[in-house]
């Protein structure tokens, strides 16, 4: 069993190293690619971002609606619903919206970088652009991870806005909480630091988001098993590294 | 000329395994510049895995593969680049960009590697798929088209880019006679016109009998037998008459090892 474990801890160890070979090797491509192939880069954002514009606005407009509701109903015990729209911006700006963001990401932009990639491995198309001497990784990797990494920050701040949108209708509309003090206290307690706090998580769940799925869609087993595995391994590793990352940006802003 | 400069890609001594399994033990081959050169051997010889290996692909264990004399192992990412814009390959099954149409397709390298006005790609490109049968194909998508298709238009993709060195990888497997015909003397009037050299791996003994100058037939991880179509179906080793004449008994074994037939259909084990 020992030996298993440390099996186990050496392939971590491999694959966490490769991964960050992987990730500078992106980098390296990515101002060549950002300057001169502008265009991959724009049809990615619109194939990863603005396809998930759907399921992030419906997410946010009912995640908002529930802190809306759970706001008003505990803050109502203190005579302190006129708070509740800081309560929901806080919540909204600094945690979910990057969070949520991110976990949708991977679920619907996530798994299609992932399966797009996997499947033209497994059927020899990077290997034809290999023999067409074109780096697969500059022409379709880069362009996929950076339309993922433009995407993301957006998606968090859309996703927030029609959150509190979300939450503004149940709590003002519904509830009866005064719009005034709804806005204005908002306004008032959330500085320019927390939106700061809520941008860099949004950034570097995005670039932590791409980076998998472009990854395990690139080192997949080129056969139909090996692409659905690294579809759900997709999913799965990015949903336990945003939260992890979370507690740690959190943990190191505060 | 001396005769090495003749030899446009000579494979020394190669071994490579995959896995556990031991693909070439010690391969040695020429091909030579300006032929149509064949690799033959029945399924699982590792005949795709030889156009890697020479295309840079896969590293072998050890032995040698050079082209123009330049061993390639030796090469950086650049060089390898320049190199393989000299190749056209030509995949198993096409291996189209599936999100790009059939025009497109066949313009990649082009877009890729050249600035050419729309104009002069879009010429280029239709009279390489009018080569091809396809040009009223052009505006498909690789979803619509047949098995045969997209290997016609992976062929007139391989060789947009008017390459030296022209690799085919079971050109002739599931098309239709008349596509077959076309695509053998494509095949050889290419080599002949423009000058260049082919490499083609196949199990279609007769279709290779009409269009390759010389054959290799592999068997066992090493070359079993060299020479001109003629010179193979004269041969009189059981490996390469095995192979020519289709026959399934031979050094070639048609079955898999296996447990003995009889004691497993009894099922001795349920006993």
């Amino acid at each position: 069993m020992l030996r298993d474990i440390y099996q186990t801890f050496v392939e971590f160890v491999r694959t966490f190293g490769a991964l960050q070979l992987f990730f500078l090797q992106l980098l390296r491509f990515s101002p060549r690619v950002l300057f001169l192939r502008f265009r991959l880069v724009v049809l990615q954002v619109y194939a990863t971002g603005a396809v998930s514009i759907v399921i992030i606005a419906v997410s946010g407009l009912f995640v908002g609606g529930v802190l809306g509701l759970q706001a008003y109903s505990n803050l109502s015990k203190f005579n302190a619903e006129d708070t509740a729209g800081i309560f929901v911006a806080f919540a909204l700006v600094k945690e979910l919206g990057p969070v949520i963001t991110a976990l949708l990401f991977a679920g619907r932009a996530g798994t299609s970088l992932a399966s797009e990639i996997g499947l033209m491995r497994a059927t020899d198309q990077l290997s034809a652009m290999e023999m067409m001497a074109v780096n697969p990784i500059r022409r379709v990797v880069v362009p996929k991870f950076l339309g993922g990494v433009i995407s993301m920050p957006l998606l968090a701040a859309i996703f927030s806005m029609i959150g509190l949108f979300g939450a503004h209708l149940v709590a003002v509309e519904l509830l009866g909480v005064d719009v005034g003090a709804f806005w204005q206290q908002m306004q008032d307690t959330l500085e320019l630091k927390d939106v700061n706090e809520g941008i860099v998580k949004s950034v570097v769940f995005g670039v932590v988001a791409s980076l998998i799925a472009v990854w395990e869609g690139y080192n997949c087993i080129p056969t139909a098993e090996g692409v659905g595995r690294a579809t759900t391994r997709t999913v799965v590793v990015t949903a336990i590294a945003v939260l992890i990352l979370d507690f740690m940006i959190t943990a190191i802003v505060l | 000329m001396d005769a090495s400069s003749d030899n446009l890609i000579e494979v020394h001594g190669l071994r490579f395994t995959r896995g556990s399994r031991l693909i070439f033990r010690d391969l040695n081959l020429v091909i030579r510049r300006g032929e149509v050169t064949a690799i033959m051997g029945p399924s699982g010889t590792g005949k795709t895995t030889l156009l890697r290996l020479i295309t840079r692909q896969l590293i072998p264990d050890s032995g040698h593969i050079l082209v123009d004399g330049v061993d390639i192992a030796t090469l950086n990412q650049d060089k390898l680049y320049v190199l393989r814009r000299r190749f056209g390959m030509l995949f198993q099954n096409g291996a189209l960009l599936t999100d790009l149409s059939v025009f497109e397709n066949v313009a990649f390298p082009l877009r890729e590697h050249t600035r050419l006005s729309n104009r002069l790609i879009r010429h280029v490109v239709l009279t390489k798929l009018h080569a091809v049968g396809l040009r009223g194909a052009a505006e498909m998508m690789p979803s619509e088209l047949s098995g045969g298709m997209a290997r016609r238009v992976a062929l007139a993709r391989a060789m947009v880019m008017d390459p030296d060195i022209l690799i085919y990888d079971e050109p002739f497997a599931g098309l239709d006679p008349i596509s077959m015909g076309v695509i053998v003397r494509l095949v050889r009037r290419m080599n002949d016109a423009l000058g260049i050299s082919s490499i083609i791996v196949s199990h279609d003994v007769q279709e290779i009998a009409t269009v390759a100058d010389c054959s290799y037939l592999i068997s066992d991880g090493s070359v079993a037998a060299s020479g001109s179509p003629d010179d193979l179906n004269k041969a009189t080793s059981d490996v390469v008459r095995q192979f020519m004449h289709g026959m399934a008994d031979g050094p070639v074994a048609f079955h898999y090892d296996a447990p003995d037939y009889e004691e497993q259909l009894l099922g001795r084990e349920s006993d």
